[in-house]
């Protein structure tokens, strides 16, 4: 524990790591309920329709790549913050 | 708790994406610099070359091994990528579309190929360049379509809205969106996915090196960060088929949608 204490590392420096971190977490919060519905659904729609399955699949995936977009930017603020 | 980890543990980052010139040429103030992306891309280049030669050099109408697997990825790209997003337009779409979807694919797989492992996707410069060809596409086909200032209210406005609205709230997103944008999320969402896979499977093969190191204790956390490792290939292998279809499916969306007319 002593050896801890020694080198305490200033608070700031500390909120900023946990400040960094929480980019990537908060950034996957909308897209992660986005892709939950949009997927969710898609497989409704398959099951309902499954002579449509192969247009609902490509429309889907094209849904997919705009919201997975905005988790993306998320990660990419982050290696910013962290490395930049 | 030193005592049991007695390797140091060294996280990746981004510096493992930069590397020195092999050689170099210097033309005026231009600096050519060959690396190690540019081998990648130049073995890519040459894969994507001698697919396409050896598939169909000598064509028959009874189709051989790799004939038979080139044509399956061509007609991937037409039934699954070009014909739903263009329709009857598809075919003058389809040499672009096709290299744009075979370019990535064999770009985004050296991710997995052991002694490379690493996608020159990985380098924004490479998804901006191949974004850039698609950005300049769908602005030159809509414009030669419809003319400049035709193309711009075909994206930019929306009829549907009432005028207050449609002037000075969409007008602006509408552009921004359609022409600004779009390009920067091409670029982004095929860079950051293999950015993001180079880093998941470099923490736990990196991790996996570090336990095994350690010994004794550590071998369990250190196997289990190895099958994670191996289950994580497999899902980057499929990362980068749904990249490489993404990237094709939304530039030929975005020429569909520059060739619309009015709605």
């Amino acid at each position: 524990m002593l050896h801890l204490i020694g080198q305490a590392v200033d608070v700031g420096t500390g909120l900023q790591t946990i400040g960094k971190g929480l980019v990537i977490g908060l950034a996957a919060i909308g897209p992660g309920i986005g892709l939950g519905v949009l997927i969710g659904k898609s497989v409704e729609a398959m099951a309902r329709q499954p002579e449509y399955a192969n247009t609902v699949r490509t429309t889907m995936f094209i849904g997919i790549a705009l919201t997975e977009a905005l988790a993306l930017i998320g990660f990419v603020v982050f290696i910013l913050l962290k490395f930049a | 708790m030193t005592g049991l980890l007695a390797a140091t543990f060294e996280p990746p980052s981004t510096k493992d994406f930069v590397f020195g010139c092999r050689f170099s040429l210097s033309i005026g103030s231009l600096d050519l610099c060959f690396n190690f992306i540019i081998l990648l891309l130049t073995l890519t280049t040459l894969f994507v070359l001698a697919f396409f030669y050896f598939g169909l050099r000598k064509p028959k109408v009874v189709p051989g091994k790799w004939q038979l697997l080139t044509e399956l990825g061509i007609g991937f790209v037409r039934e699954n990528i070009a014909t739903p997003m263009l329709g009857h337009e598809a075919a003058g779409f389809m040499p672009l579309l096709a290299t744009f979807f075979f370019f990535i694919l064999f770009a985004n797989l050296f991710e997995v190929i052991p002694g490379f492992s690493l996608s020159p996707s990985s380098r924004l410069a490479f998804p901006f360049t191949l974004a850039m060809v698609s950005w300049f596409t769908y602005n030159g086909v809509g414009i030669k379509r419809h003319g400049f200032f035709g193309y711009l209210r075909n994206t930019c406005i929306i009829k549907a809205a009432p005028w207050w609205i449609r002037y000075p709230l969409l007008m602006p997103i509408e552009f921004i969106s359609n022409i600004i944008v779009r390009p920067i999320t091409l670029t982004v969402r095929l860079w950051a996915n293999f950015l993001a896979g180079h880093f998941l499977l470099a923490i736990f093969f990196l991790g996996a090196w570090f336990f095994f190191q350690t010994g004794g204790i550590a071998y369990l956390p250190g196997i289990f960060s190895y099958g994670l490792g191996v289950v994580l290939v497999a899902f980057e292998i499929f990362v980068a088929a749904l990249q490489a279809f993404i990237f094709a499916v939304l530039s030929a969306s975005y020429i569909g949608q520059a060739m619309a007319e009015e709605h």
